[in-house]
C-alpha cells in the first residue's frame, strides 16, 4: 500500500543571485517501509523531507505534479489541514537536538505541550503518556529527565527526547532528518535499534534523511541517492555494493576502511552529466 | 627519546563548585614523524588531551614533555614554532571578518618572519587552493577549502607538530577523503608528526600509525594498527567501539 507518493517535486529559491533550483524533479513512493535518502550536503535531501510537510519558508517554493499522503493531496491541502496532519499522522525528527528543543523549557512540559493543546487530555494523563513516551525510546530514568532543561542532557538523550516528542501522537508516516549524526558511533547504534523497533512494531512508513551511505544501507529498505537536488540512483539497500552510478560508487570508495591499505583514498572525479 | 611525552596527565576543571575531572592519569609517547591517534566518544577527554598540550586546558596533574623538556607556561613563541593546532569546526575556528590573507599573515607578523607575500602565495598552493582564494572571507568557501586554509594557517610556521582535533568530522564524505589525502601528503612531504583526534575508528586507522582507546578521562587501550585491523583488542570497551564503527556495517 502507498503511503505517500511523489511526481516531479522541484523546490526553487528565488535569490538576489537569481534562481537556484534546491530540489529538481524528485519522484518516489513510500510504503509502511523504511526508505533512506543520502547525499552529500546541497543534495537536496533535508529540502525533499521538508517538502512533505510543507516547512520550506518564502522566499523558498514548492511545485509537484503530484503530492499525495494516504489519499490527501498535500499540493492542495489548506494552512490549518496542514496543521492537523502535521505531528499527529506525519513526523518529523530534526537533526540537532541543541537547536530543536526550546532551551528555556523542561523537557516535560515541551512533551505535554502538544497533548494538552491539541488532545486536550487532562494534566495527569498527559503526564503518563509523556513518561511512557519516555521509556518507550529507553530512558532509564523518564521522571529525572522531565524536570531536566535541554542543556542538562547529553546529545544522545536529547536526541531520544526529539524521537518520543514524535511519536507520542502515533504518527503514520516519521521523517528523520540526521537523526544520529550528532551522536557517537555506540549511542548511534542504540538510537537507531530503538527506531527500528517503533518501525516494526507499530507499522510505521520512514524516511531516513542521512549523509552515511554505510548506516542508511544497514538501516533502511530502499535507497534514493541524490545529487544536485536529482535522484541519480534508486536501489535496495542490501545492493548498494553493488551500485551501478558512479556517483554511488564513488561515495562508498572514498570512505576508509579499517585495516584498508593506507594509499591515497580514491577521490570523487564529479562529471558535469551527473548534474543533467 | 620520544618528541612528544605526556606521563600521568590529569586535567580537572571547576565549574559550580564541582570538580570535573575530564583526563586522569593518561600517559603517551609519541615518537618523530610518528601518527598517534586518540579515539573515544565525546566527553572521553581527547580533545582535552590536546588542548591541554597547547596550554588551552588547565593541568591539574602530571607532565608533558617536547623533545625531552617540560614544556613552559605559558606556551610562548617558540612552542608555537614547533606544534600548531587544527581545530574540528572550519566555520568556527577562522576569523569570520578577516581574509584569508589576513589569516595566513597574522602569525609571521607576530613572528617578526620576511617574505609575507611569497609564503602566503606557497601555503595556498601547498594546500591546494587557487591563490585567488587570497582576498575572500572565510564564508565565501565551502568547509573544505575553508579546513585547508586552516591547515595551511597552522603550516604557516613551519612547526614539526600538527595537533588534529577531529579535522574531518564537519566535512562531506568525498571532502574528507581530500583532506586525509592532503594531511598524508603533507606529513610525507615535511616529515610532520601526528597527534589526531577522532570518534571515527576508520579515519584514525587510515592516517595514524598506534591508537589510544579513550573512556571517561582514561586510556582504555594503546593498540598498534595491526591489532586494531586483526580486532585482536584485549578490553571490552575497545571491542564494542570497533564493533559500533561504521565501517563495519557493510560487513554485518
Amino acid at each position: 500500500m502507498t503511503l505517500l507518493s511523489v511526481k516531479n517535486l522541484r523546490v526553487t529559491f528565488d535569490t538576489e543571485a537569481g534562481l537556484v533550483q534546491a530540489v529538481r524533479g524528485v519522484s518516489f513512493h513510500l510504503g509502511r517501509e523504511r526508505l533512506g535518502i543520502v547525499g552529500e550536503s546541497g543534495s537536496g535531501k533535508t529540502m525533499t523531507g521538508r517538502s512533505v510537510l510543507r516547512l520550506i519558508r518564502p522566499p523558498g517554493k514548492i511545485e509537484a505534479d503530484e503530492m499525495v499522503f494516504d489519499g490527501i493531496d498535500l499540493m492542495r491541502a489548506s494552512e490549518p489541514q496542514m496543521r492537523a496532519l502535521r505531528g499527529p499522522r506525519i513526523a518529523m525528527v530534526m537533526q540537532d537536538p541543541k537547536y530543536s528543543l526550546n532551551p528555556v523549557m523542561r523537557v516535560g512540559a515541551q512533551l505535554m505541550e502538544g497533548l494538552r493543546q491539541r488532545d486536550r487530555v487532562s494534566k495527569a494523563e498527559a503526564h503518563a503518556k509523556a513518561i511512557q513516551a519516555l521509556e518507550a525510546v529507553q530512558i532509564r530514568d523518564p521522571e529525572r529527565v522531565m524536570e531536566a532543561y535541554p542543556h542538562e542532557l547529553s546529545g544522545g538523550m536529547g536526541q531520544r527526547v526529539m524521537i518520543a516528542m514524535m511519536l507520542i501522537p502515533n504518527p503514520d508516516l516519521l521523517i528523520a532528518d540526521e537523526p544520529t549524526s550528532a551522536l557517537d558511533v555506540t549511542v548511534q547504534a542504540e538510537v537507531l535499534s530503538i527506531l527500528d523497533n517503533l518501525v516494526k512494531t507499530r507499522g510505521m512508513g520512514l524516511i531516513f534523511i542521512s549523509h552515511d551511505l554505510r548506516l542508511v544501507a544497514r538501516f533502511c529498505d530502499r535507497v534514493l541517492v541524490m545529487y544536485k537536488g536529482r535522484i541519480v540512483e534508486e536501489l535496495a539497500a542490501k545492493d548498494l555494493m553493488n551500485a551501478k552510478h558512479p556517483y554511488t560508487q564513488g561515495l562508498l570508495n572514498c570512505l576508509p576502511r579499517i585495516g584498508g591499505n593506507r594509499e591515497a583514498l580514491p577521490s570523487l572525479d564529479r562529471d558535469a552529466s551527473w548534474a543533467l | 627519546m620520544a618528541l612528544i611525552e605526556i606521563e600521568n596527565l590529569s586535567v580537572t576543571f571547576i565549574a559550580n563548585h564541582r570538580e570535573v575531572r575530564a583526563v586522569q592519569d593518561v600517559s603517551l609517547s609519541v615518537e618523530a614523524r610518528e601518527s598517534f591517534g586518540l579515539v573515544g566518544e565525546s566527553g572521553s577527554g581527547k580533545s582535552t588531551i590536546l588542548r591541554a598540550i597547547c596550554g588551552l586546558a588547565p593541568v591539574t596533574g602530571g607532565q608533558i614533555r617536547i623533545e625531552g623538556k617540560p614544556i613552559p607556561t605559558p606556551r610562548g613563541k617558540g612552542f608555537a614554532r614547533k606544534v600548531q593546532m587544527v581545530f574540528q569546526d572550519p566555520y568556527a575556528s577562522l576569523h569570520p571578518r578577516h581574509t584569508i590573507d589576513r589569516t595566513l599573515s597574522e602569525p609571521l607578523a607576530i613572528h617578526g618572519l620576511k617574505g609575507t607575500d611569497q609564503r602566503i602565495m606557497q601555503a595556498l598552493t601547498d594546500v591546494g587552493l587557487p591563490t585567488s582564494f587570497r582576498f575572500r572571507y572565510p564564508h565565501q568557501l565551502s568547509g573544505g577549502q575553508r579546513q585547508r586554509v586552516a591547515i595551511a594557517r597552522a603550516l604557516m610556521l613551519e612547526p614539526e607538530i600538527l595537533l588534529l582535533d577531529e579535522p574531518t568530522s564537519a566535512l562531506d564524505a568525498s571532502v574528507q577523503a581530500e583532506t586525509l589525502n592532503l594531511l598524508s601528503r603533507l606529513r610525507a612531504e615535511r616529515g610532520l608528526t601526528f597527534l589526531m583526534v577522532s570518534h571515527d575508528l576508520a579515519v584514525i586507522d587510515h592516517m595514524c600509525d598506534r591508537i589510544l582507546v579513550m573512556q571517561h578521562g582514561r586510556a582504555v587501550e594503546e593498540l598498534s594498527r595491526d591489532a586494531l585491523a586483526s580486532a585482536s583488542m584485549t578490553t571490552d570497551y575497545a571491542r564494542s567501539l570497533f564493533a559500533a564503527s561504521a565501517d563495519r556495517m557493510l560487513d554485518g
